[in-house]
């Protein structure tokens, strides 16, 4: 039997409530010129439904639509899956903070479900980070430490991964999203057949069905879904950095740290690595600045943003940039912030000149603290922002800088 | 050289307003739109068959309706196009959708490129293209800003990571995802809108690919959604106004306050 959803005539009052509940645009009303007062009738398409049950919680007054799930049966024997992972991504030899983040969470999911945290590190000459691992809170570091790792492709990475997933059966693994884990998750994913939850920004686990719970933001962040793995191990979730505090250093903490042997001639790799090119434009990392100083179309001409990285490198943040400045060639791409670009989420999030389309929103909606500073009072950023100053940014960025200056002398 | 390019309809959000009591998407009058991203990965095709010869087919997974997306590609350039629709495809996540896709490119010969877009911009997962790769058992490349090279053995291209470019070689047949950063899209052209007036889209279904239903749509989804909330709205704090140099102080202050500086 499949799932089913039905809208009771005889109770529906046709108050469209349900309409804008669901997330996903399947209901519409119908006339109903039949009915004694004339009230609509709420359609469900089945074609666009996905039974997450939105319309059935907005409709608990009336109690007009019904829902029936299936039955789910697990795919795979659950019981033999225990134990938290988290996969411990490097770039270029350095473990990626996003780990210390991940082992934090970790740490907690694994301490409620009374299993072991454990870390996964591929690499080339990268056995001696296994106990900055363990410091952090891992108990267990499997490691594998060939010269074919020393760069991440995602044939060979996928193909140890699988293949240890699939021996020691972990019911969760949490991976960094960031270009590496997104790419490198999602073939994991996909070989195993299990589910995978992109950029989760809550994690918690149910205790009786050790099913884990992943909240993570739908369509550009106003909407928030909780998505379970029900019948599949292991359960796979991705999160954004800066999203979990970092797991604090226990130095000399106990762990055991388990070096896999590859035998380099049977892994498959197809792609073939040839250079690194360092983009040696920004001083600070996008992705992992706790400060970002952005600017946009309110610079008004490319020479802003020699104001807007004066400020970002006075605080010792990254620079980055609304699409408008972007298309209009005053900054490079890789610094874009919003939907077509990087998504981040500092502690603060400094907007010059930046009005605030929703499609910029998006991609710093989660930071700590918003300062805005733009003509228009009125504008949606100057809105949201913590802080709100009005007025020409080429006269208060100057003296937020020498206030700033002043403060520190 | 064959190249397929993978699209989906997506909410247009250029026009997206959040219903202010509820918090929710309005979703009356939002018209559908190929995704942003996708529209990279159309013009990296049309611009791959241009330097190589062949021809570029556009695949999508969705309702009926998505077919206005297939026919928009092709005004752009794109010469085919194939629309993957059935019932028992409702409700898949990023794994069954990956299973769909897979399975009906399966069922198109001598294909050397998949592009994707890098992510869609409902779902933001990024996960459907590498997954596709994998079910094709295909290697693939994420987030493409450059074809440095491409010929019938292989191609060279540019992987945007956080902290620069990675140079990768990789062999066809692959799959790409691309970012914004790989090229201009053009505007369609006159020709290309009577080619897409004039195209038949071929139409597959579940049964005419062969599709495991066990793995399609919901019922093959290995996640699902359990509950759907609203965040809370983020509330406007202090504003500061007259003078620049008094509120720059104003809000240095407040800073020193909280130890940002």
């Amino acid at each position: 039997m499949a799932n089913q959803i039905n809208v009771l005539a005889d109770k529906c009052i046709g108050c469209s409530i349900c309409v804008s509940a669901c997330p996903f645009g399947a209901i519409s009303m119908v006339e109903r010129p039949e009915h004694p007062k004339k009230f609509k009738l709420a359609v469900i398409d089945a074609n666009k439904c996905t039974f997450c049950g939105a319309c059935v919680q907005a409709c608990k007054v009336f109690k007009a639509i019904e829902m029936k799930k299936d039955e789910v049966k697990a795919a795979v024997d659950m019981s033999l899956y225990r134990g938290v992972w988290v996969y411990a991504e490097q770039r270029h030899g350095v473990v990626s903070a996003v780990v210390y983040e991940l082992l934090n969470q970790g740490r907690i999911l694994a301490d409620k479900l009374q299993v072991p945290l454990s870390a996964v590190l591929i690499g080339s000459n990268i056995t001696s980070k296994a106990q900055e691992l363990i410091d952090r809170g891992a108990d267990k570091v499997y490691v594998y430490d060939d010269p074919i790792f020393a760069e991440f492709q995602d044939d060979s990475y996928t193909a140890v991964l699988t293949e240890l997933l699939k021996k020691e059966k972990p019911e969760i693994i949490l991976m960094g999203a960031t270009n590496i884990g997104r790419s490198f998750a999602s073939r994991v994913a996909a070989k195993i057949y299990t589910g995978l939850t992109a950029d989760c920004t809550g994690l918690d686990v149910d205790l009786t069905t050790r099913n884990l719970q992943q909240t993570r933001p739908a369509f550009g962040g106003n909407i928030m879904a909780t998505i379970l793995t029900p019948r599949h191990r292991p359960q796979m979730a991705t999160v954004r950095h800066k999203v979990f505090k970092e797991a604090k250093v226990q130095a000399g903490r106990k762990g055991e740290v388990i070096v896999n042997k590859v035998d380099a001639s049977k892994i498959i790799n197809r792609t073939k690595f040839l250079e690194f090119f360092k983009d040696c434009s920004a001083h600070v990392n996008l992705h992992d600045a706790d400060i970002i100083v952005s600017g946009g179309r309110g610079l008004g001409k490319p020479e802003g943003f020699k104001l807007v990285e004066e400020l970002a490198d006075l605080l010792g943040g990254a620079v980055g940039s609304s699409r408008a400045a972007v298309d209009a060639g005053w900054i490079p791409y890789s610094h874009q912030v919003g939907q077509t670009g990087t998504t981040v989420s500092p502690k603060v999030y400094i907007a010059c000149g930046i009005s605030g389309q929703i499609q910029h929103m998006i991609g710093m909606g989660s930071a700590e603290t918003i300062i805005a500073i733009n003509k228009d009072k009125d504008c949606p950023m100057m809105q949201v922002a913590t802080y709100s100053l009005e007025g020409d940014l080429y006269e208060i960025i100057p003296s937020i800088i020498a206030e700033i200056k002043k403060a520190r002398a | 050289m064959h190249i397929i390019v993978c699209i989906k309809q997506v909410p247009g959000t250029t026009n997206v307003q959040i219903d202010p009591e509820k918090g929710t998407l309005k979703r009356e009058g939002v018209e559908a739109v190929i995704n942003p991203f996708d529209e990279y990965a159309i013009e990296e095709g049309v611009r791959l068959k241009e330097r190589t010869g062949g021809k570029v087919t556009v695949i999508t997974m969705g309702p009926p309706q998505a077919e206005a997306a297939l026919r928009e590609a092709i005004s752009r350039g794109a010469d085919e196009a194939i629309l993957v629709g059935d019932r028992a495809f409702a409700g898949a996540d990023t794994w069954a959708t990956s299973y769909a896709l897979s399975t009906a490119i399966k069922t198109v010969s001598d294909y050397s490129v998949i592009i994707c877009g890098k992510q869609a911009t409902d779902g933001d997962t990024a996960q459907v293209g590498p997954s596709v790769a994998e079910m094709l058992d295909i290697p693939h490349v994420a987030y493409v800003k450059k074809v440095e090279e491409i010929n019938d053995k292989f191609m060279k291209v540019e992987r945007m990571m956080e902290d620069g470019y990675d140079l990768i070689e990789t062999p066809v047949p692959c799959l790409i995802t691309v970012v914004k950063e790989i090229n201009t899209p053009r505007l369609a052209s006159l020709k290309g809108k009577m080619n897409a007036k004039k195209a038949v889209i071929k139409q597959l279904n579940a049964q005419s690919i062969n599709a495991d239903v066990e793995k399609c749509g919901l019922k093959g989804s290995p996640t699902q959604v359990m509950k759907i909330f609203t965040p809370p709205q983020r509330k406007g704090g202090e504003k500061f106004t007259g003078e620049a140099n008094v509120q720059a102080q104003a809000l240095v202050n407040k800073l020193k306050e909280v130890n940002l500086i």
